[in-house]
């Protein structure tokens, strides 16, 4: 039985004239953790806004653990751990002071704010630098302070606005897989630009463009909808190019065939199921082996999500992009 | 109410983690000083009271209270921190509150500072120290309605320059609007109930009767009332930045 936490309905922003946001629904129960994909612009931070209680939505619901945001704000924040773009932090203050006033404002008297502030500053790995201004933190460790802020309290809804934006390779892993370990208990909501990052942490993805969802599943349907789905790459060198492509055009449920060159020497060929659904990879492997195919690597494709993406989304970014 | 203190101590943390307001009460008091006995002329006017002294506090703070005022709301905008402070669980009114009393407890003392000047006073005379107490108390009212406007405009923009720029312009209306030019013009030819409507909003008026040395509730009660009026007018035009 899973249980609902946050629940949107047509949710709608306009600013002036312009839809941002044109009519959103969706919901996250507690275990899942939602990624929001989408070119910039797309609406993911200004839903983001409404959810928290910035900005007032100009149609649509929502409700945060069964509080509607347009009549208990105080209790919907109350249940929200929220960073906002940017992560945006009292710079004249350290982390341990920033750190403290949340706390303060969320209720915890001395001892349970000193528990709640070492457990949020060990989870973020901030110790090093509790004592230093904010404003002279790096951007990384500023968004950790950010980080700390909102799973302070630790709140049964969690929307981070692009939780890794800034973060050197180590400090992504760390707080994906923080985010993997509280998300049993929370229903958690994060944008990306980072498309790997879907699939390492989110168990269901939004692709929202031009303020509409235009696809929703989980990364592994997502990248099924990619063309690159079990089509079949090899790696061969440029001489044999020619020879192999034309072999691979006799395996029955080939379709396509594109190639690119690595390098000077070598170059990849792939070819694409007729059938969506159809697996070459056997016959490919069958064929290349009766025939001698000098090969330097051979393999499936799952499905590459940035095509998906791109084939997906309409900013001047997806025009160009678009598989050749 | 924990909330509000939350938000109050966090301001003046703020206040005081740069220089900045080392620097504003050094100047505030120079000023208060260099006013006082030069161009007061403290010593040659000869009587052991402040009148002097108190008759520059609505010129002084007509400048430095929005100096003070004007980063209460305008620098949350632009550094983007509004966002965090208002998706917190914190009534409006809370913020409005907390910051507007730790922006009126670093006035007080600033204020409070001037002290050696009554110590210099009473080292001189013997001055009449209940009309200086009430005196303090005027100023100390005074100071919160220039810094409750000043808040309130504060919010309107993310820009610290203009918010002071406006700041000074309506507390100069507010502090003039008593003076006998201005209500000379006006008495030319606008009805009686008009003059003395205008003269009642002056901040001069009421500061000027306190500085009497009797403490009228009644001019109380206009501070009070102006404070409360322009931070409900503070917490509307933020909820009303909620609508984008
Ligand atoms: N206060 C505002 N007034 C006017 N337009 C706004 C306002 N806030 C956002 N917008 C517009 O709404 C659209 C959506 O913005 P939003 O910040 O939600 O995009 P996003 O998906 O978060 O993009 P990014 O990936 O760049 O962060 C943009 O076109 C933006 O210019
Ligand atoms: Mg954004």
């Amino acid at each position: 039985m899973s249980q609902v936490l946050i629940e949107v309905e047509h949710l709608r922003k306009s600013f002036g004239g312009f839809r941002a946001v044109d009519g959103l629904s969706f919901s996250v129960s507690k275990g899942e953790v939602l990624g929001f994909l989408g070119p910039n612009g797309a609406g993911k931070s200004t839903t983001m806004k409404m959810l928290t209680g910035f900005l007032t939505p100009s149609a649509g619901r929502a409700r945060i653990c069964g509080a509607e945001i347009s009549d208990d704000l105080l209790e919907v924040r109350e249940n929200i751990g929220y960073l906002p773009e940017g992560a945006p932090a009292y710079g004249d203050m350290t982390p341990g002071q920033f750190l403290r006033f949340i706390a303060q404002v969320r209720g915890y008297e001395k001892q349970a704010a000193n528990k709640a502030i070492a457990d949020a500053v060990a989870k973020t790995q901030l110790q090093s630098v509790l004592d230093q201004p904010i404003d002279t933190l790096s951007k990384g460790f500023k968004r950790r302070v950010g980080i700390a802020q909102a799973i302070l309290h630790n709140p049964p809804v969690l929307i981070m606005d692009e939780p890794t934006d800034g973060l050197d390779p180590n400090q992504k892993f760390a707080v994906r897989r923080l985010i993997t370990a509280m998300a049993k208990e929370k229903a958690i909501i994060i944008s990306t630009h980072i498309l790997e990052e879907v699939e390492a942490v989110c168990t269901r993805a939004l692709i929202i463009d031009q303020g509409r969802i235009v696809a929703d599943g989980t990364p592994a349907e997502l990248i099924a909808r990619s063309r690159y789905h079990n089509a079949v790459t090899l790696e061969v060198a440029t001489g044999d190019a020619d020879l192999i492509r034309q072999g691979l055009k006799e395996i029955e449920g080939a379709g396509d065939i594109s190639e690119v060159a690595m390098n000077a020497a070598s170059k990849r060929i792939t070819v694409f199921p007729k059938d969506p659904e159809t697996l070459l990879i056997d016959d490919v492997a069958i064929v290349s082996t009766e025939k001698h195919w000098p090969i330097k690597s051979l393999y499936a494709e799952a499905g590459r999500l940035d095509e998906v993406f791109r084939s997906l989304t309409t900013s001047d970014a997806g025009e160009q992009g678009a598989v050749s | 109410m924990k909330q509000m203190i939350a938000v109050l101590r966090r301001e003046l943390v703020g206040y005081f983690a740069t220089p900045l307001a080392y620097v504003f009460i050094v100047l505030f008091l120079f000023s208060m000083g260099a006013f006082t006995f030069y161009v007061g002329n403290f010593y040659e006017a000869g009587n052991a009271d402040l009148s002097s002294f108190f008759g520059f506090h609505p010129w002084l703070y007509l400048f430095f209270i929005p100096a003070i005022s004007m980063r209460l709301w305008a620098e949350e905008q632009k550094s983007g921190t509004i966002e965090l402070l208002m998706t917190l669980p914190i009534p409006l009114w809370s913020m409005v509150t907390g910051k507007f009393l730790a922006a009126w407890a670093f006035t007080g003392l600033a204020l409070f500072l001037t002290f050696p000047i009554w110590l210099t006073v009473n080292y001189l005379g013997d001055p009449d120290n209940g009309v200086i107490f009430a005196s303090y108390i005027g100023s100390f009212f005074m100071a919160g309605g220039y810094l409750a406007i000043g808040s309130c405009l504060s919010a309107l923009t993310r820009n610290q320059v203009i918010a002071f720029v406006l700041s000074v312009v309506i507390c100069f209306l507010f502090t003039v609007s008593g003076l006998p030019l201005v209500l000379d013009f006006f008495s030319s030819w606008a009805p009686k109930i008009l003059v003395t409507t205008i003269a009642s909003f002056s901040f001069m008026t009421h500061f000027e009767a306190i500085m009497d040395g009797v403490i009228d509730l009644r001019d109380i009660v206009f501070f009070i009332t102006l404070i409360s009026l322009w931070l409900t007018v503070n917490a509307i035009v933020l909820d009303q930045k909620k609508a984008g």
